[in-house]
């Protein structure tokens, strides 16, 4: 069966992939380099933004492109949202206190 | 046609390009009008405007004080390939000198003439002069020698702007892709932000072509992590998250897939050119200067611009969300790696790469797809940006040494 939501794994080393529409939870077809056909999702999904692949434990690296492009902060499980609420980058530390919906940084005051 | 057939058909295509007299061919053959300061800006603009000439074009510096780095790059861009003549234009009292533009023009065997708004007694007359300079400057064009050119004889510019998730996945893996074909065949290929390569200083230096790139890379890598620390920003924004980039590592790494997998033989600065083929990486980061570095890219066209002073034929702008502009000088081609964008803004875009999100075309067709439009535009064909009349330009203040990768003065003393 053709599934209708995609999600792109770019290199066959990575734990995340990165959604092509919105996704919902349930099936999605894996394009370009997967180790596997298909994952389960188990939370809604922006358009654009990531999944994981596997369960991450919290202070794992994340890796997308084959490289590591920022930490776990927390335990991520397989099928689930990955973004600002559980990961964080190593050498950006306004990264964290940005607003995960909007990116939208909350560390400036406006008074 | 297969993927060898295309590779033979990119080998053997030839195009007829414009000779300069410093031996240097371009795919266009423009007169550029030139303002040496701000108030001289509206008249430079009309003597273009009316003209009358698509391939008039016009640049200029607004600051009235001269800066090192502007005058560098405004030197490159009147002896840019594309270029064959240049007008040059002050208002008689700032401190860029367009005698000495209009000079190193004509040393670079391009015909060129230049003067002050003062001296010609005000806009009314100095539009009408400018005119006539340009009709003058056009009719010496009428007889440039054409010169077979080939992919090898290409230098293409490549940079982001308004990047989404597809950037990195769609539209720098075609430039990635084409970027590997271009260099395999002698051709050269020039890649910027280093401020969006954060985390990526060791697999940049692995593709070193020798022991002096990796030099260059690695403190030229060192010198842009120390301006984003200093200043505490990373070139990522919140539409960038919003779009599901979660951290400036992730975004560089989709940036950094545009330079494709050649090894890079070194960086250059702005306003230089590469000494030959092959991968190269320019730095438009500021320098420390006085304790400081300044002001860093501005926006999409200041990164064109000197993509362009390197002496790059077309540029190519991959743009996520869509941006429209376009660039004097070297026109500019258009990608995006969402399709939505590519029909949203369909007369803006020149190439779709989305076709390789859903399987639907390999990275390497994809590649050798994008070495079509490049040959089509090279030969002549009108970017959509062109076609639109788009001929942004911007030359910023900023501080940089002509050396690539030099180390700062604090450290040599130390």
């Amino acid at each position: 069966m053709e599934l209708a939501e995609t999600a792109f794994v770019i290199d066959r080393r990575d734990n995340v992939a990165t959604a092509l529409s919105a996704l919902t939870p349930g099936k999605v077809r894996l394009t370009g380099e997967p180790t596997q056909p298909e994952a389960t999702v188990i939370q809604e999904i922006p358009d654009g933004h990531k999944l994981a692949l596997r369960d991450i434990a919290a202070g794992e690296d994340i890796i997308k492109y084959g490289v590591v492009i920022g930490r776990a902060t927390q335990n991520i499980p397989a099928g689930s949202w990955v973004h600002l609420h559980c990961m964080c980058s190593l050498v950006d530390e306004r990264s964290s206190h940005l607003d995960v919906e909007t990116g939208v940084p909350q560390d400036t005051v406006y008074e | 046609m297969n993927k060898e057939g295309m590779q033979m058909a990119l080998e053997e295509a030839v195009w007829q390009g414009y000779g300069r007299g410093d031996g240097s061919v371009g795919i266009r053959n423009k007169v550029l009008v030139v303002y040496t300061v701000e108030c001289a800006h509206f008249v430079a603009e009309q003597i273009v405007r009316q003209s009358g000439d698509s391939e008039t074009e016009l640049i200029g510096f607004s600051g009235c004080t001269d800066n090192q780095y502007a005058v560098r790059l405004l030197l490159a861009l009147v002896r840019h390939p594309n270029v064959g003549a240049v007008l040059a234009v002050g208002l008689g009292c700032e401190y860029t000198q367009p005698q000495r533009l209009a000079e190193a023009a004509q040393q670079s065997g391009r015909p060129a003439r230049w003067f002050f708004i003062q001296d010609m007694g005000g806009t009314a007359a100095s539009i009408a002069h400018g005119v006539d300079c340009v009709r003058w400057l056009r009719a010496q064009l009428q007889d440039t020698p054409r010169i077979p050119m080939r992919l090898r004889d290409l230098v293409v510019g490549a940079e982001c702007g308004g990047s989404d998730y597809t950037s990195g996945l769609a539209g720098n893996v075609a430039v990635g892709r084409f970027y590997d074909v271009l260099t395999a065949q002698g051709g050269t290929a020039v890649f910027e932000e280093i401020v969006e390569a954060v985390g990526l200083r060791g697999l940049l230096a692995e593709r070193a072509a020798n022991e002096q790139a990796r030099q260059e890379i690695t403190r030229t890598y060192d010198k842009a992590m120390a301006y984003c620390q200093s200043v505490r920003q990373y070139s990522i924004s919140p539409g960038n998250f919003m779009g599901g980039l979660s951290t400036i590592e992730e975004k560089s790494m989709g940036a950094v897939v545009k330079s494709g997998t050649a090894p890079i033989q070194g960086v250059i600065k702005v306003g230089q050119r590469p000494s030959h083929g092959g991968l190269w990486l320019l730095d438009t980061t500021p320098d420390p200067h006085w304790m400081q570095f300044g002001i860093t890219n501005p926006n999409d066209n200041e990164g064109l611009m000197a993509l362009a002073a390197a002496g790059c034929h077309v540029t190519i702008l991959v743009t996520g969300r869509g941006n429209v502009v376009g660039s004097a000088v070297a026109p500019v081609i258009k990608v995006t790696g969402n399709s939505r964008t590519f029909h949203r803004l369909q007369d803006d875009m020149d190439f779709d790469a989305g076709p390789v999100l859903t399987g639907a075309e390999t990275p390497a067709a994809l590649g050798l797809r994008l070495a079509d439009t490049v040959l089509a535009v090279a030969g002549g064909r009108p970017t959509r940006a062109e076609v639109l009349g788009h001929r942004e330009y911007c030359i910023p203040y900023k501080y940089q040494d002509k050396t690539a990768g030099a180390i700062p003065r604090c450290e040599q003393e130390r």
